[in-house]
Formats: C-alpha cells, structure tokens, sequence
C-alpha cells in the first residue's frame, strides 16, 4: 500500500512540499515533491465579551475550513488539544503544541463593540518557537465577519506558502432549477466557498456564462431578455444593467473583460458565422478582430492584455488560437486528441486553462501558453467552462450529470490535479467566474 | 409520408397541441419549447394555420452531429415550409437553431446559430424574403429530449421555424 501510494505521488507533475525542519522557518513549498498536508491548530478565538463568543468561535472554524479545504494544511482536531488559549497575549505552550503535532498554530482575539467586529492574529511557527511575521487585525461590520475570517485564512496561506490567497474572493455563476428542458437559470453571486448568496436577476430570461470586471465591481453576461442573445453589463452594487449596443439580426454573447477593464472581447453572430469582435464599453465602438467562415468564441485576455486566447473551428474541429488583442494571424497552441473549448488565461500569465472533449468524455486541462506540458486535471461526463482562482492555484469549474435527472453543480480542483471539491450552492450552478482578490 | 396521412396525424396532435400552449404559459423562462407556434395555433385541419405548419408540413428539421448542413429530408421539409410560407404572407418567422449537450455552451451557441442560418438560406432561396426571417440559436439550452443517448441527440440537434403574426395571431 505504501509503495502504491509513493508511486502514484510521484506520478504527479505538482506537488507540495511541506518542508520544515527544527529552525527552519515554517514553509509550505508548493514545488514537485511528496504531498504531506500541513498539521495545524486554530483553537476558538479568545472573546473579549460575552458578546463576542460565538463570532470567536465562528471566525476560527472559517479560518480552518478555509486552510483544510486548500488540501494543503491538515486542522488538527480540538479535542486532541493538551491545552487551551485563553489569553491573546497568554504565553503559547509551544511544547504543547508540539507534542500533538500542530506545526503551525493560528491564535485569535475578537473584539465586539457595538457592530464594529476587530479581528487580531497571530500565526506560530511551533516547532521554531515564535510568530511567524508581527500579529495583524482587521475591523468590519458584523454582518461581513466571513470576510474577516477569510482576510484572516489568506493571510495565514500566504505566509506559508509565499503565494497570494485567494479566500477573500466571490464567485458569480449560473444559479439552476428545474429540470433540463425547463431549466430555469439566473445570476447568482456568492463568496468563493458558497457562502452569501444573492441573486443578481430573476428567471424571467435565459442568462449564461457571466465574467467579472478586473476590479469585480461589474459582471459582464448575456441574457436573453430581448428574445435574443445579447450582452449585458450589471453593476454589482446597486444592481444596475445595461445593454451593450449591437446590430438588428445578430446575436452576441461570450463576453470578457480586458485586464484595464474598459474593453470588452466577444463573439457577434451573423449570418450564421460567428467571429471575435471588440467594443469600447464607454463609446460603444465596435471593432472587428477576425474575419473568417468558421466559429470564433470563447475569447480570453492575456493579464498583460496584449493577446487573445480563443476557440475556433477553422481547422475541422474546435481548437485553441492565441493571436494579438487587436486581431490578425492566430497560432493554434492545441494539438492533442480531441476537441478544446474555452481556453482562460490565468491570472499569473503562465498557463491556460480549457475544456477538452474527448472519447466521449470532457476534461478540464490546464497548458501552457504555448500549448506545452498540456495537463488533464479532471474527468466526468461533462465538466466545461474552467475560472481561475486570484492566484491561480485553483479551478472552479462546471461538472453536469448524464441522463434524464441531469443536474449542473460546481467544483474546485488544484492545478496538480488534487483536491477535487464539490461547491455548495442552494440549487444546482453553472458557468462560474471568479473575482479577483476582494480590497 | 404522404400529404394525407399527414393530414389525418395532424388532426389527431390538436389536443395535444393545446396542452402544449397551456404548459408553455407557465414557463417564466419564456421560451417555446416544442417550437410549436408562436402564433395562435388555430385547427390543423387548415391548412393556413401555424398548427398546420407545426404538425402536416413540419416545423423542424434535424442535423448530424457537429453539422450545420441538410440533409434531403430536411430540405425537403424546408422546401415545404417555403411553399406554405409563400402561401401565407401574413406570417414571419423566427428559426430557432439547437444543439445537443456534447459541446461547451459557446460553441454550441454559435453551432445553433449556423444550423438555423442554414435553414433560413434555404427558405430564402426557394423564395422566401429575408425580411421575413429572423433567427436565434439557443445552443444547447433548451433540449426538448432530456437522456443523454444518440436517440435524443438526434431530436435535439433541430433548427425549428416558429410563426409570428398571421391573422390568429
């Protein structure tokens, strides 16, 4: 068993590692290697009042679950504990700590005044004894203490692992009821973990696929309100939307942002062709980006906004193109087995992430840019539509059952391949996009 | 099948029909989901009513899989379409292009949006004005069969012609 669970370790192309050593500091390598999750400890945050006892208990289980559910970190349970935090600024009894295991140990103290919440923290390098980097806080309203929990959780993941979190971030997708030839779809949004969701429209129109602006202030999606695919653009605080101009007899949809945030990239269908267009969001003017009888869509910036990744057909079958922001020749950068589909920059640059379909089944894959090191993360039925996460680490992506019961939900999978999570959301989702890092 | 036989199927789906008008009132998604008329359906035993259309001449023609082209059967239903179409001028129509599940949403929207182009060339080419025609591709959104088998496949990948106006409309 453990020669099988070796080899099927190293088989992996991404591993992490967690290297620690007495008097090394405390460090989460993400780099090829052995996977051994990261023990840790987040005992109840220390109360300042009454008042603020159950948010203290709160706040320190979003900040595991946040930990564990990265698959990197490992929560050592409380009941294992030898002893207790009582005191936020109490001696840590390092031996203690050692001796269940728990390498890094995140404490808490939460004040409640009025519906001002303030959250202090520190993270211990256990078997060094001491902090790891001075203790930090952060001040909210109450209703947002989730926020302040994942704030917390990011913080803690970064100074292990050396890499931006992603904790603080919001997803809106696809909310789904109904069954398939009736499905009912509107927009939805929530927190990355499923958590706070609203809903951005009724059902009264289909909508699909929604992207967030670079600032995740706007959602672009396309509606059928008019009876046709259309684009709209919704502002997220105060839920207003607006119709992005386009021409009588033609449908548009499939729109994304450019990483300044004042462009939009799309597919406008037209005489049954359907090509990559863009449209300054401010004037409304549109420019034509290729020209071609086969499909266009699916297009993505590059974060530097300089190129597009997109889908077209003109080779047979679907494939990935890489070609300038402002159109001209394309280089296909796909050319495995298959047929690819909606390929997503990621947020680092280095890598693209797409659908596959192949042999009767769909993949979420990950290559890079230049089509290189192609990489298969996942396989069902139907998985499709991949986001990244704010520091490209994480996919959440579409998994839809087969047969008559089928049923969409989502999904979060590590670009090793590892940690394939269900999301939860009230009713089944779609089509996810993920925000980037909330201010 | 002959025109006859047509006929006498068709008079037996009228109550059937009726059903599927009803149902579609409390579809707040608010699309015609058989594709069945979009104008007042009136009797299928006359021949100028969109019910007609639907069930004796055919309101939809079916594609291979990943193929916008037409095949003979649906040309030559489409060149049936265009004859009624050329007979009753009070009507448009709206030609919904579909796609079965094996495909990414995108790419399926534009699929649909070829199948229904190619059907409405077609119409245009037998005569039918443009001006008449519009189209939507619904992608893979609104299958009317729901297994995930080639036999609903096959029924799903469909470009629908749906009637507006008329005079019961």
């Amino acid at each position: 068993m453990m020669k099988f669970l070796v080899s099927l370790f190293l088989g992996l192309s991404l591993m992490v590692t967690a290297a620690h050593a007495q008097n090394q500091p405390l460090r989460i390598e993400i780099t090829e290697g052995v996977i051994e999750p990261l023990p840790f400890a987040v005992p109840n945050f220390v109360p300042d009042s009454g008042a603020a006892s159950e948010l203290a208990d709160d706040l320190a289980r979003v900040v595991a679950a946040d930990l564990s559910g990265t698959g990197l970190f490992r929560e050592i349970p409380a009941s294992a504990y030898i002893s207790q935090v009582t005191g936020f600024d109490d001696p840590i009894k390092f031996a203690d700590w050692k001796a269940i295991n728990a390498q890094a140990l995140v404490t808490g103290a939460v004040n409640v005044s009025g519906n001002r919440v303030t959250v202090r923290f520190r993270v211990w390098d256990v078997f060094s004894d001491k902090e790891i980097e001075p203790g930090m806080q952060f001040s909210g309203t109450r209703d947002g203490w989730r926020r302040m929990a994942h704030k917390v959780a990011d913080a803690v993941y970064s100074r292990i692992t050396g890499e931006g979190g992603y904790f603080d971030s919001r997803v809106v997708y696809v909310s789904e009821s109904g069954p398939k030839n009736q499905r009912r779809k509107r927009l939805a949004i929530m927190d990355y973990d499923g958590h706070n969701v609203q809903y951005l429209t009724d059902s009264s129109a289909i909508v699909l696929a929604p992207r967030f602006s670079p600032t995740g202030d706007r959602v672009l999606y396309t509606s059928y309100e008019s009876g046709f695919p259309r684009i709209h653009v919704l502002d997220v605080g105060q839920v207003q939307r607006r119709v992005l101009e386009s021409a009588e007899g033609t449908m548009s949809f499939a729109p994304r942002f450019s990483p300044d945030g004042q462009t939009v990239v799309y597919s406008l269908s037209q005489g049954g062709n359907t090509d990559l267009y863009t449209m300054n969001i401010a004037s409304g003017q549109a420019q034509r980006l290729t020209s071609t009888p086969s499909i266009e869509t699916a297009p993505s910036y590059s974060p530097d906004g300089q190129q597009i990744v997109f889908e077209s057909d003109r080779s047979g079958t679907p494939q990935l193109y890489v070609m300038s922001a402002s159109g001209g020749e394309a280089k296909r950068i796909s050319f495995g087995q298959g047929r690819y589909g909606t390929p997503v920059w990621s947020p680092r640059g280095d890598l693209i992430a797409f659908t596959k379909q192949n042999k009767g089944r769909f993949h979420i894959g990950v290559m890079r840019t230049d089509g290189s090191e192609e990489r298969l993360l996942t396989a069902s039925f139907l998985d499709e539509g991949p986001t990244w996460s704010p520091n490209g680490r994480v996919i959440m992506f579409t998994r839809e059952t087969r047969g008559e019961n089928g049923r969409s939900s989502l999904y979060t999978v590590d670009i090793s391949g590892r940690n394939l999570r269900p999301v939860r959301t009230p009713d089944g989702g779609s089509d996810p996009a993920w925000s980037p890092l909330q201010k | 099948m002959n025109l006859l036989s047509k006929i006498s199927m068709a008079v037996a789906l009228v109550a059937m029909t009726a059903c599927t008008n009803n149902s579609a009132l409390d579809d707040t998604n608010s699309v015609n989901l058989g594709g069945s008329a979009g104008a007042g359906a009136g009797s299928a035993a006359d021949p100028s009513s969109p019910a007609y259309f639907q069930q004796a001449v055919g309101d939809r023609v079916l594609f291979e899989v990943d193929q916008s082209t037409l095949n003979d059967a649906a040309r030559a239903t489409l060149l049936a379409q265009a004859n009624w179409l050329l007979e009753n001028t009070d009507f448009s129509a709206t030609i919904e292009g579909h796609a079965d599940e094996q495909g990414t949403r995108e790419y399926n929207l534009a699929l649909g949006a070829r199948r229904a182009n190619a059907a409405r060339e077609f119409l245009i080419s037998r005569g039918v004005a443009g001006s008449r025609l519009k189209v939507v591709s619904y992608g893979k959104e609104r299958p009317i069969e729901i297994c995930s088998e080639e036999a609903c496949y096959a029924n799903n990948r469909r470009a629908v012609t749906v009637l507006a106006g008329g005079l019961t409309g």
